[in-house]
């Protein structure tokens, strides 16, 4: 399936959605969608029988400061059956970049949106753990922003005291659980 | 009769756990033996390679890459090299001799990481010797990274646009003594575990995953293939003329520890089928990277004969090349399933912006989903099994 027949038939199912085709080298079908409809598109690219896209091979972010719009949110499908390959990316503003969660689409989203939170500062609305992923979760700021410094000399962090008690433990523990529920 | 008191368990294991494979940390509920929920920390070993390759030239780029996921070096390096080789748009210029080098050596980085694999998982579930036959045979192949290289674990041999040098003398040699050996020595292996009963016992029906949930999750490589979903880079997007080679991808239908370890074996045996196939096409001498002078230095003894030659080798490492603005993202099928590099290019000599597929990342992702319900004696056997490195969840 081409990148026309594709655009067509995502059109078709959500025909508010403005999906821009564009040119890549690497031969995969590349489209720009719209902000409010990523999670809307993302059930039809995975559900229509002609496309199958069930499997999320990844989802990152890159940041083209000063450049505005800054973020670009990149989705990265592969459908098995078809065997076809699509590169999805949505545009996000600097100032408050934030777009709609995809993990109840595909699980696996879970993990890839709190890397992208962790170091782009993109938040995903909805989402079920909004955590940190690799980071402390004390850090500031969002590393692989294009203005973040690459070398920061920070004193050393000593989380006080260095040893907690089992009733400690246990209190923490139930404290992330029910954070993460939440 | 006084009232038993019942209460979960909460066990902390890890970060430092010598079979974790690396820095993962799990917290772990407990009902008498029986997980109730496990939650995986990770990012011990974020060393932030994505943000320092932002500062580099292209070429410098590549140890850096090789060091995120440290035992598919070269599938790795393989996958960066292809990706900035398309947005140069000199993929198409690539010697056939060179494509058969780099499948060459990504299969034998597979049967590397497979061995490193088998071992530390059979030494987990209680069979050491298997990990002692299993480095054993490892030697051998990091024997031949060193010879073409220097460089036994990391060999940064493959380059933008080809290779670093031609082949060492003696290379076919090796290898075919290494291919030559090791049908036999996989049989020892198989003898040890295949049938091993206490093997089975800790293997079979546990860590199970469906075909639904391998989807779902992104799962890829021998854990999904262990589990029935039959995708492999390699056949469904063939890349670097897999599409000449004659192998089979093995699968399999049960999706638990042991499924995954029948696929690995069974790959091993694939690849070597693939890399015999691969030596009989290269030649001893010939072309090792494409003839761009722009891209590629020119050969050492040029270097200090020519003027022009040793310019172009100045401004290669000096300046690096520039590669057009763009994006390229080139999947391959390394020993743990899709990976690859989503490079971003503005038309300097650095990266704008790279990002690692990381497969171990995904399947560390669904370890909690493998683990809830079973026995905490079985986390060590999923661990394994899953063949997480947390180099590649980190990055």
């Amino acid at each position: 399936m081409d990148a026309a027949a594709l655009v067509a038939l995502l059109q078709q199912a959500v025909p508010d959605a403005a999906v821009e085709p564009s040119p890549s080298v690497d031969l995969q079908t590349t489209i720009y969608v719209p902000r409010d409809h990523v999670v809307a598109l993302a059930r039809v690219l995975r559900d229509a029988p002609e496309l199958k896209f069930s499997f999320l091979a990844e989802l990152t972010a890159a940041d083209y400061w000063p450049r505005e719009p800054r973020f670009e949110v990149v989705y990265v499908l592969v459908s098995i059956e078809h065997r076809l390959r699509l590169r999805m990316k949505v545009r996000l503003d600097g100032s408050d970049p934030h777009v709609a969660t995809v993990s109840g689409i595909w699980p696996a989203a879970n993990w890839l949106e709190r890397e992208v939170w962790d170091l782009f500062g993109i938040a995903f609305d909805g989402h079920p753990d909004p955590r940190r992923l690799l980071m402390p979760e004390d850090w500031e700021g969002s590393p692989l922003r294009k203005d973040s410094p690459v070398q920061i000399r920070r004193p050393p962090h000593v989380a006080e005291p260095l040893q907690v008690t089992a009733e400690e433990f246990h209190q923490n523990v139930q404290r992330d659980r029910l954070s993460r529920r939440e | 009769m006084p009232e038993i008191r019942t209460e979960t368990m909460t066990v902390n294991m890890g970060p430092q756990h010598p079979s974790t494979h690396g820095v993962l940390r799990l917290v772990i509920e407990l009902d008498g033996e029986t997980i109730l929920s496990a939650s995986p920390t990770i990012g011990y070993l974020h060393t932030g390679i994505e943000k320092t390759a932002e500062q580099k030239k292209w070429q410098q780029v590549i140890p850096l890459v090789e060091r995120m996921d440290y035992l598919s070096a070269q599938s790795n390096s393989m996958a960066f090299c292809m990706s900035v080789e398309k947005l140069l748009g000199v993929d198409g210029a690539v010697p056939e001799r060179v494509k058969n080098i780099r499948i060459l050596l990504a299969e034998l980085q597979r049967i590397n990481s497979h061995l490193v694999w088998l071992g530390t998982h059979g030494m987990e579930v209680g069979a050491v010797s298997v990990m002692l036959y299993c480095f054993r045979e490892r030697e051998i192949l990091l024997n031949i990274n060193e010879m073409i290289a220097g460089f036994r674990l990391f060999p940064s041999y493959m380059r933008v646009g080809g290779l670093r040098e031609d082949l060492p003398r003696g290379f076919h040699d090796a290898v075919r003594a290494f291919l030559d050996r090791m049908p036999g020595k996989l049989d020892e292996y198989e003898d040890l575990l295949t049938k091993n009963e206490i093997y089975l016992k800790r293997t079979q029906g546990v860590g199970v995953v469906s075909k639904e949930d391998a989807v779902a999750w992104s799962l890829v490589g021998p854990i999904a293939r262990a589990a029935g979903v039959d995708y492999d880079v390699r056949k469904v997007f063939p890349y670097n003329g897999y599409e000449t080679y004659d192998f089979d991808v093995p699968t399999q239908t049960t999706g638990d520890v042991y499924g995954r370890y029948q696929v690995r074996v069974a790959e091993m045996r694939e690849s070597m089928k693939i890399c015999r196939q691969a030596l009989d096409r290269i030649t001893p001498l010939g072309e090792y990277a494409i003839a761009d002078p722009k891209i590629t230095p020119p050969p050492k003894d040029r270097v200090y004969t020519e003027m022009e030659a040793l310019i172009q080798h100045f401004l290669i490492y000096s300046q690096g090349f520039t590669v057009p603005a763009g994006e390229a993202y080139v999947p391959v099928e390394g020993p743990r399933g899709e990976q690859g590099f989503y490079i971003v290019s503005d038309g300097t000599n650095r990266p704008w912006r790279i990002k690692s597929r990381a497969p171990s990342l995904l399947a560390c992702q669904a370890l909690e989903k493998l683990i809830v319900g079973g026995l905490i004696a079985d986390v060590i056997a999923v661990i394994g099994s899953i063949d997480v490195v947390m180099g590649d969840v980190d990055r």
